[in-house]
């Protein structure tokens, strides 16, 4: 008996209409529509669309919470063992429809799913660490060449055959680690790599680096008398006894501490709380790292206009990229909200 | 933004602009080798190095050795 498949698509791809009929809510109808006829073919008797969903990019984007509730009674009805949505290509709003459409039945209704993105649709980043989003061309052009894999790492997951890495079967990676015996033990596989390094030989990396971002420097402070200066650091200085116990490694937060009234800082008032450097000279002296004493010498010296007198601390140990970046953006507005001129971030 | 930091090369892999070596990791702005007072005046000239990057144009990555 084939599976019972689900397919989500939008207004524009039911044949109902353009962005005129964006607002429309969802609607169920039997069989196959639109690409679903594909979807079909690509299933090979395996399985069969039951069901069609349709619903506006605009009435999803606008009630998210509405739309998931009335998608997911819908697609109970099929009693579907399995939902595809879209492919998205590069339309945002319709991505970000079919990533939640792929999370919710997953997470609601435990079947699998599979959906389909260009891979700067920002339903990409959203939803690929929670569902199969698999890489698509940017427009409807790319149907034709979408679907059959859409197809196939459905079906894989229905069946329950094990799905392979993401280059291998089209998806855009999860991130997620799977264990598994390698022939060749780590140094040969690292010097393997070296080799081909050396040589100008392409060679795939075990341990993808994370992407940094680069932004444009600033331009320059005119006036540093007239300017307002903060500290801000990943050493881990925090008032004494860690009143918010930032962690000691992967910080999952960072602190924002007054100095007002605060000439200096001293073993007395602060310490360190970061776990991957020997704290001795910190905590003997916390200004060796977070330099309280030296910025309101300036400021009294008229070097600088004024100390903002509250710092931001984290703990810069194994802390996730995705978190600093966070903590970053946060800080970055706290201060511009305070009209902070300039910025000195200190890491040990 | 300045960065003072002992890690240089790590300052310039997550994207820092201005960077400013620092004397070493558990003491990026002192030195206790020193006495308390030359330490304050190593830490203040640091401080004002990193204050003198943020008043000078770079138009890319930038290390402030001297």
């Amino acid at each position: 008996m084939a599976f019972k498949v689900v397919h989500y698509i939008n207004q524009f791809f039911a044949g109902i209409g353009g962005e005129e009929k964006a607002n429309i809510p969802p609607e169920a109808r039997n069989g196959a529509v639109g690409p679903g006829m594909a979807l079909n073919q690509a299933f090979g008797g395996d399985a069969e669309v039951v069901g069609t969903i349709i619903c506006g990019d605009s009435y999803f984007a606008d009630n998210i919470e509405k739309a998931r509730q009335e998608i997911l009674e819908l697609v109970k009805q099929f009693e579907a063992d399995g939902l595809v949505a879209g492919p998205a290509f590069n339309a945002g709003r319709y991505g970000t429809a079919c990533g939640d459409v792929c999370e919710t039945v997953g997470k609601e209704l435990s079947i699998p799913a599979v959906t389909g993105m260009y891979t700067e649709n920002p339903g990409v980043d959203m939803y690929r660490k929670s569902t199969y989003i698999v890489e698509t061309a940017d427009s409807a052009r790319g149907m034709k060449n979408a679907v059959p894999v859409m197809a196939r790492i459905l079906l894989k997951q229905l069946k329950g055959e094990p799905l392979g890495k993401p280059e291998e079967e089209g998806y855009i990676p999860r991130g997620i680690r799977v264990n598994f015996f390698a022939e060749k033990i780590g140094a040969e596989r690292a010097l393997e790599m070296l080799v081909k390094k050396l040589k100008g030989e392409p060679f795939t990396t075990e341990y993808p680096m994370p992407a940094f971002d680069r932004v444009p420097p600033n331009p320059p402070i005119e006036d540093m008398s007239q300017a307002t200066v903060a500290l801000v650091t990943s050493g881990g200085i925090v008032p004494k006894g860690n009143p918010d116990h930032i962690e000691a490694s992967s910080a999952s937060k960072y602190g924002e501490y007054s100095l007002e009234g605060m000439e200096s800082i001293s073993a007395e008032t602060h310490e360190t709380a970061h776990g991957g450097y020997d704290p001795t000279y910190a905590n003997d002296d916390p200004n060796r790292v977070l330099p309280v004493d030296a910025m309101r010498e300036l400021a009294n010296e008229g070097v600088i206009g004024r100390f903002h007198e509250t710092y931001y601390s984290t703990v810069g140990n194994g802390t996730s990229v995705d978190n600093a970046s966070r903590y970053g953006s946060e800080i970055a507005q706290k201060l511009k909200d305070h009209n902070v001129d300039a910025v000195i971030v200190t890491s040990t | 933004m300045a960065h003072v930091c002992t890690i240089v090369p790590i300052s310039l892999t997550v994207g820092a602009n201005r960077i400013i070596p620092a004397v070493a990791i558990p003491h990026p702005l002192g030195d206790p080798e020193k006495t308390p007072a030359e330490e304050k005046k190593l830490r203040k000239a640091l401080v004002k190095k990193a204050l003198l990057a943020m008043q000078t144009p770079v138009d890319e990555q930038t290390v402030f050795n001297e």
